[in-house]
């Protein structure tokens, strides 16, 4: 009898349905993190861990100056990036919404998708090519004669790993802004100009705000991931161009220390989370419900 | 007296498609003006070139006397109230309302009084703080009012305000416009579908027909004396017959088919009337049931009930006459002791050459 109502109930039916997928994040997002922070109080004794609880993972990375100073480059990596690509992206969103005739609409996006149609690797090996010594971008100004020599500052630094991070995460800043400006009823800028503004201050006063919903996504899908790329810094960084992913990448390959690993990815997941949540807060008058 | 708004030979393609087919128009300085028209006839493009949202393909705008041409939509002496009304979702109501203002010299102080006279103008005193979403069609209808208003425009431009409005609403909200309209005194145009809402509102209809102007005129003179047979099945009911019309010396006198013969007066006769053929137009109100015990000194003729519509005062027969090929509506007060007829109910209708209007056939 409690079984039947448990299934008929509008809850119990809401239960059900989610049951499936709620075992699924667990599985796959709560216990991983869960084994994350259980490991970052533990200790490596060359094969073996140590399992007595213990801060001494979480000491050694206030006192170490190298992963302060990694996270801290990793921070600023993603936040550049995350600059540039939704700087680049709004152009973009805004002119397939506002000036692409609607019946093309999906075939522009659709074209936006194409960077996608290949391995992330091997998109950050063709920039390499193109950024490299001998690559694209010097050969072409050489040619030209606009510079004498190769340009160095364009490949193994953090300025690479920035570009080739931009392009790749273009599309998924496009396509949150894009959203948010489809959904602009467009009686909205007229009346906009009607009562008096511009086009241009009609942007700042009605596009812009109604497109900051897309715009936060776009935001947050971009700086979040970032942060835990390591395959672009490892690839195009150089040696000045490392970030806290590979030191976490190294921590649990290299050098076979999975709880100072750990350590350094709870830290690093702490410092997203909040910056984030920082960020929504701050946006947080744009993002009310509304009709 | 000069117009406010003087349109000369307007003309507007979209693409090859011909929405706007030489437009002629005279507004005056605090008139209420509608634009009617059946769907699709070119109103909301008409009134949107007047507002500066669209160009002209053709002929010339004029605004107190200035041409409009090239001048932005945001430098126009006008406001608009959208259809959807375009309340801006991410402003509370009073930002809404103060919107236009940011370019305007004057104080803080003096912007949120003007805000809350214009709220209250609207009935909505004490809503400014709400969210714009929290409002209901009629309370944002109201707000998008108070926004136009509060700039104090020359003209108000209003597409189809009411359309979206229950029928109770609609006729409050009808009230509360005029009344406003003769209160700040500011020239309305009016865009609409409705036959009814404009007559009861405007000073002045013009009735468009694909693009064009069928007829222009005072609300009592477009239903009263429509220029066409297209104009009178717009406006309000009207039955067609068939008739021919003879002159002789001074008198028009017209033969109508299955009613028989009668003599205009004069001011029945449109200018331009030649003999022949014409097509009579009959208001249902100006026909009427001859019931038993009533007498008449107009003219009757025998006629059958063919259908009967109870709308509580009134009463819609649909009777047939021998001779006249369709059934002709009367509407019927239903006074105190007066029946309710049954369909095939033999009965005789009233009628007289005051309810003729003659159309081209
Ligand atoms: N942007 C446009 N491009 C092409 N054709 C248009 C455009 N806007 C309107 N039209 C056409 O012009 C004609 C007049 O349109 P308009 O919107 O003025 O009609 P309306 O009288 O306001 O009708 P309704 O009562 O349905 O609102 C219609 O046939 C419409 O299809
Ligand atoms: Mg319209």
């Amino acid at each position: 009898m409690a079984r039947f109502r448990w299934g008929q109930s509008e809850g119990g039916r809401a239960a059900l349905l989610m049951a499936p997928p709620f075992a699924y994040a667990l599985l796959l997002l709560a216990v991983p993190l869960l084994a994350i922070i259980l490991f970052s109080f533990w200790t490596q004794d060359f094969m073996d861990v140590n399992t007595t609880f213990t801060l001494d993972n979480y000491r050694e990375i206030i006192t170490q100056p190298i992963y302060g100073l990694l996270l801290q480059r990793s921070l600023y990596v993603s936040g550049c990036v995350t600059i540039v690509t939704v700087l680049l992206a709004y152009p973009i969103a805004y002119f397939v919404s506002f000036h692409v005739d609607p019946s093309r609409k999906s075939i522009w996006l659709f074209l936006i998708t194409i960077p996608f149609w290949t391995s992330y690797l091997i998109r950050v090996f063709l920039w390499k090519v193109i950024l490299g010594y001998n690559g694209v971008v010097n050969s072409g100004l050489m040619g030209l004669g606009v510079i004498d020599e190769p340009l160095t500052f364009i490949l193994y630094n953090v300025n690479a790993v920035i570009i080739t991070l931009a392009h790749a995460f273009a599309p998924f800043a496009i396509l949150p802004i894009f959203v948010a400006l489809e959904k602009i009823d467009r009686s909205l800028l007229e009346a906009s100009q009607d009562l008096g503004e511009t086009r241009l201050s009609t942007f700042f006063r009605v596009t812009l705000p109604l497109s900051m919903p897309g715009l936060v996504a776009a935001v947050l899908i971009v700086f979040i991931p970032t942060i835990g790329d390591y395959v672009t810094p490892e690839l195009m960084g150089g040696a000045g161009g490392k970030l806290i992913a590979n030191m976490i990448q190294t921590q649990f390959l290299a050098l076979n220390n999975a709880p100072l690993g750990a350590a350094l990815a709870l830290v690093a997941m702490i410092c997203v989370t909040a910056i984030s949540l920082l960020f929504v807060f701050l946006n947080r008058r744009w993002l009310r419900g509304r009709s | 007296m000069t117009a406010l708004i003087s349109l000369r030979g307007v003309q507007k393609y979209y693409g090859t498609y011909h929405a706007l087919r030489g437009i002629d128009l005279d507004i005056k300085a605090g008139e209420f003006f509608s634009l009617l028209g059946p769907s699709g006839c070119g109103k909301t493009t008409l009134l949107r070139t007047i507002a500066g949202f669209e160009g002209l393909s053709d002929g010339t705008l004029k605004i107190d006397g200035k041409d409009m041409s090239g001048v932005p939509a945001n430098l126009r002496p006008t406001n608009m109230v959208f259809q959807s009304y375009a309340i801006f979702p991410h402003l509370s109501v009073a930002e809404n309302v103060a919107f236009g203002l940011r370019k305007s010299s004057m104080s803080k102080k003096e912007k949120s009084a003007a805000v809350k006279e214009a709220l209250d103008m609207v009935g909505l005193g004490g809503f400014g703080g709400r969210a714009s979403h929290a409002l209901s069609g009629g309370q944002r209808q109201r707000v998008a009012l108070a926004r136009a208003l509060i700039l104090k425009p020359k003209v108000l431009l209003l597409d189809e305000p009411l359309s979206a409005l229950d029928k109770k609403m609609r006729e409050q909200m009808q009230v509360e416009l005029i009344r406003l309209q003769r209160q700040v005194g500011i020239t309305f145009i009016l865009v609409t579908h409705d036959q009814e809402e404009a007559l009861v509102m405007s000073d002045r209809i013009a009735v468009m027909f694909e693009g064009e102007i069928g007829q222009m005129d005072d609300p009592e003179t477009l239903y009263r004396a429509p220029n066409s047979r297209r104009v009178a099945e717009f406006i309000g009911k009207m039955n067609f017959l068939t008739g021919v019309v003879t002159t002789d010396g001074g008198t028009v006198s017209v033969d109508v088919a299955g009613l028989g013969r009668a003599e205009l007066p004069a001011s029945q006769v449109p200018q331009g009337t030649v003999p022949g053929k014409v097509s009579i137009g009959i208001r249902p109100e100006t026909l009427a049931i001859l019931f038993d015990g009533e007498t008449t000194q107009r003219r009757v003729v025998d006629a059958t009930v063919s259908e009967v519509v109870y709308y509580g005062d009134m009463t819609y027969y649909d009777v047939r006459i021998a001779g006249v090929e369709s059934a002709l509506t009367i509407s019927m007060k239903n006074l105190i002791g007066r029946p309710v007829l049954d369909v095939g109910a033999k009965t005789k209708v009233i009628w007289d050459e005051r309810s003729l209007v003659l159309l081209p056939a």
